[in-house]
């Protein structure tokens, strides 16, 4: 056996092996080398695979996109070159000197015109391919799309003027048999370079995803058997520590295990400020290192890190439909074939009734309407501005699940925020101390620190944090004990220090009567109070208390500025839930609700005929969420394929939510204005090429405008849905 | 009315009449998914210019993989979209992409790229 492996099963089902190997000893070449010693093909490295998971469409289809683009261009500039001098040689009665050199009905004419058929022909043939290819194959499947449109509308132009110069004297007048060779070259010339033009567009409005391809780290620095080697991160295994210097960007998620620093998470998470990280602290892949240097263990890898879950939600979200798009899909499954009957019964009406030359006036009026219509602005109306948006979303940390969920966001008229992790902070910080007569605070405090020094209770934690911060020297606490229910006691230097609630007070014959006012004010704030007495006087108050966000009534002064009523829904009694809702700003609250009532107290306000939206964690509100019209998950870190939630918010604050929504209604703006863009064109567009106009304003469109108009809308529908990418969400100083 | 006249006339709809059985009156013959020794119903379809074959019957209750391979390079196919399952599947040019999906209702469900110009069914028994 190869050295480094110590075992290979092939018991994964058919095509895999299961190899356990020392990394630092024999590395994924090593490995497809052994198996391929063994008799065995190796289909692919898995570096390789891991990489195509992320990078599903990355470079080859860029590089198809390109070529694409480039042979679009060179055809479009040969068409134009031939354009040219056909169009002049078309009309020789606008221009002076051709008037008199090729004068009507001449032979000199008719030799002219032979010869600039036979010079449309490549334009016809080889510029115009892909039009008569894409109608082929859509015939075989007996539908048709825009390919259709232009291939019949180009080749009727075509065989018009084969037999205008060819049989002039089917028409009335010989002299008026006009040839539209410039027609075809033009038409072809115009829609090609709409097409490349729409390449490159569409190029753009997957941007954000390839920013987020772009993030991830190419080579990781690993501890193996002691020594820092440097290993591509496709190589990088659950369990690995990776050293992080200051400056280097984090391949994988994990957890810090030694050392400290500040990492800018603004790339995935969208939070601007670099965030402190200890031991203990997640990490995230591809975010930025700062300052300090750390190892972290690798806890997730390849596809199933952070950055890779969120490139596999965003492109599913993107390849959604909205429900808009119904309208649509209904709509252009006739659409192709409805212009084809109108064109011809267009064609028949002019034949019959049409002025002299009919059969002239027929056929302009035939491939105009086939050349203005334009499927494709109404089929990437809706696509185009969701991909846009949802990269959007994604740019600022917020994970937006299916163009469905977008779609209702939009619409919502309340939400429900869970007040505990989404309001507040969800873990209690230390806010007032209150000192008795002849004592100070720094005493009070750091009694009550040293005291809580060896509990581990949330609230203890909270009044040592709160010590460190102001600087408070602590001492190690003798004969520590929790009295449950009641508080802690325990010797400090030579003070017997008790801390804790009325009751423990009462217990121990500590006088506490003037204090009690100040405890009343405080718990009515919504705070949990203790008090703590040295020896067997009370000597103060120290209050803990889950504090708000600090961009929390920010978010939802926002949200009632667009119109939404805010409900803060808590398991937490009504006094504290009030006193939350006081400091932010809302009015409607629901309080003491159980865990599981969450799911009903969304119901009931459904049942007022509101669209709901409910913010909360992922995990405890998973069925609040899935009830709500659209469901919002708080997510922190690398937990961002939340089940539950048709949007996740990577970072943790709630003016995500006010971003979401403002992302969705401007991305169900824009593509409103597509739609009705789109449709508008149409409807407009094809009875006048038509000719309905004519009986009563003698308009009739040229073929040539027709091509113009059709080749820009739907480059004008692409770059309306890329002016999305300048959104930008309120920034709110707190 | 002369001649020609009526000789358009009639060709013009006759024309008409053709477009709407050609295009909309087609009824296309389902092809019935097979079934592998994994437990899957299978089917392959070629994306060109449309889906081929475009209906596809499958029974309830078995899982479906549908093996996508795309064989242009127009952009307007690069995605397939199941809407009523929520699944979608990115195709690459030239690469055999498998979508799986679980049918638990019978009925008929529509498959189609972004911007509905292609389409097909999935006939669930």
């Amino acid at each position: 056996m190869t050295p480094g492996i110590f075992s290979a099963r092939a018991n994964l089902g058919p095509n895999a092996v299961d190899i356990e190997y020392d990394p630092g000893t024999v590395d994924f070449e090593g490995i497809r080398r052994a198996i391929e010693s063994a008799g065995h093909k190796v289909a692919e490295s898995k570096p390789a695979a891991v990489k195509a998971a992320i990078e599903e469409d990355s470079d080859p289809e860029q590089v198809a996109r390109e070529a694409e683009y480039r042979a679009l261009m060179r055809k479009f500039w040969v068409a134009t070159a031939i354009s040219i001098p056909v169009m002049a040689l078309s009309y020789p009665d606008l221009i002076p000197g051709l008037r008199d050199w090729m004068p009507m009905g001449s032979d000199t004419r008719r030799i002219v015109w032979v010869l600039l058929g036979v010079l449309s022909l490549p334009v016809l043939l080889w510029a115009g391919s892909q039009f008569f290819v894409g109608m082929w194959h859509a015939l075989k499947h007996r539908s048709a799309n825009m390919h259709t449109l232009i291939a019949i509308g180009i080749t009727a132009a075509f065989l018009y003027s084969v037999i205008a110069v060819a049989y002039p004297r089917i028409f009335p007048d010989p002299a008026l048999a006009e040839v539209f060779w410039d027609v075809t070259d033009v038409v072809v010339a115009l829609v090609v370079l709409g097409l490349a033009l729409e390449i490159r567009a569409k190029g753009r409005t997957s941007e954000a995803i390839k920013k987020l391809i772009g993030l991830q780290a190419k080579t990781a620095r690993v501890v193996r058997d002691g020594k820092e080697i440097d290993l591509p991160v496709e190589e990088v295994v659950a369990g690995d520590v990776v050293v992080v210097r200051p400056g280097d960007k984090i391949p994988v998620d994990g957890e810090v295990v030694e050392g400290s620093s500040a990492v800018d998470e603004s790339m995935v998470t969208g939070e601007s400020i670099p965030v402190e990280k200890r031991v203990g602290d997640e990490v995230i892949g591809a975010t930025l290192n700062k300052t300090g240097s750390f190892r972290f263990k690798a806890t997730k890898v390849g596809k199933d890190t952070a950055l890779a879950s969120i490139i596999r939600m965003v492109k599913d979200a993107q390849g959604s439909k909205a429900p808009i798009q119904r309208v649509v899909d209904l709509v252009s499954g006739y659409f192709v074939p409805a212009v084809m009957i109108l064109g011809i019964l267009s064609f028949v009406v002019w034949y019959l009734v049409g002025p002299e030359p009919r059969f002239v006036y027929a056929t302009i009026v035939l491939v105009t309407t086939l050349i203005i219509a334009c499927p494709c602005a109404l089929g990437l109306a809706t696509p185009t501005s969701l991909t846009v948006g949802i990269g959007k979303g994604a740019e600022n940390g917020i994970l937006i699940r299916s163009g469905d969920a977008l779609q209702t966001s939009q619409q919502l008229d309340a939400i429900i925020l869970d007040k505990t992790g989404t309001i507040t902070r969800g873990k209690p910080a230390l806010t007032d101390v209150v000192v008795a007569e002849g004592r100070d605070e720094e005493t009070v405090l750091g009694l009550a620190a040293s005291l809580e020094r060896g509990s581990e209770h949330p609230l203890g934690e909270a009044i040592v944090k709160g010590a460190e911060q102001r600087s408070i020297a602590l001492t190690d606490a003798q004969d520590f004990s929790a009295i449950p229910g009641h508080g802690v006691s325990g010797r400090v230097g030579d003070d017997e220090v008790l801390l804790g609630n009325a009751k423990l007070m009462r217990d121990r014959g500590i006088p506490i009567d003037a204090l009690t006012g100040e405890w009343e004010r405080l718990a009515n704030e919504g705070k949990t109070p203790m008090y703590l007495a040295i020896g067997s006087a009370a000597a103060g108050l120290v209050a803990v208390a889950d504090t708000v966000k600090p961009d929390s009534k920010a978010a939802i002064d926002v949200l009632h500025s667009l119109g939404i009523e805010v409900v803060m829904l808590t398991g937490d009694n009504a006094r504290t839930a009030n006193a939350i809702a006081r400091q932010v700003g809302i009015s409607r609250v629901l309080a003491e609700v159980l865990p599981d009532e969450k799911a009903h107290e969304v119901q009931k306000l459904q049942l007022e005929g509101k669209s709901v939206g409910m913010v909360g964690d992922g995990i405890n509100d998973a069925p609040a969420l899935a009830q709500a019209d659209v469901g919002f998950a708080i997510g922190t870190g690398t937990d961002v394929a939340i089940e539950a939630s048709d949007v996740t918010l990577i970072k943790g604050s709630l003016m995500g939510v006010v971003t979401a929504i403002e992302i969705s209604r401007a991305t169900m703006r824009n593509v409103r204005q597509n739609l009705l863009g789109a449709f508008g064109y149409n409807a407009l567009g094809i009875p006048v090429a038509m000719g309905v106009l004519y009986p009563f304003l003698g308009l009739l469109l040229s073929p040539l405008i027709a091509a113009a108009a059709m080749a820009f809308s739907s480059v004008t529908v692409v770059t309306n849905a890329n002016r999305l990418r300048l959104f930008q969400p309120r920034r709110v100083v707190s | 009315m002369t001649i020609d006249r009526w000789a358009v006339l009639i060709v013009g709809l006759l024309a008409v009449a053709f477009i709407v059985w050609f295009f909309w009156l087609k009824r296309t013959k389902g092809v019935r998914a097979g079934e592998t020794s994994g437990g899957y119903q299978e089917a392959m379809i070629l994306v060109k210019g449309g889906y081929t074959p475009d209906t596809i019957i499958v029974s309830r209750g078995k899982p479906v993989r549908l093996n996508f391979r795309r064989e242009e390079t127009a952009s307007c196919s690069e995605r397939v979209i199941f809407e009523a399952f929520g699944k979608s599947a990115h195709l690459p040019t030239g690469e055999q992409v498998a979508v799986e999906l679980m049918p638990r209702q019978a009925g008929e469900f529509g498959f189609a790229c972004p911007m509905g110009m292609f389409r097909g069914r999935l006939i669930v028994e």
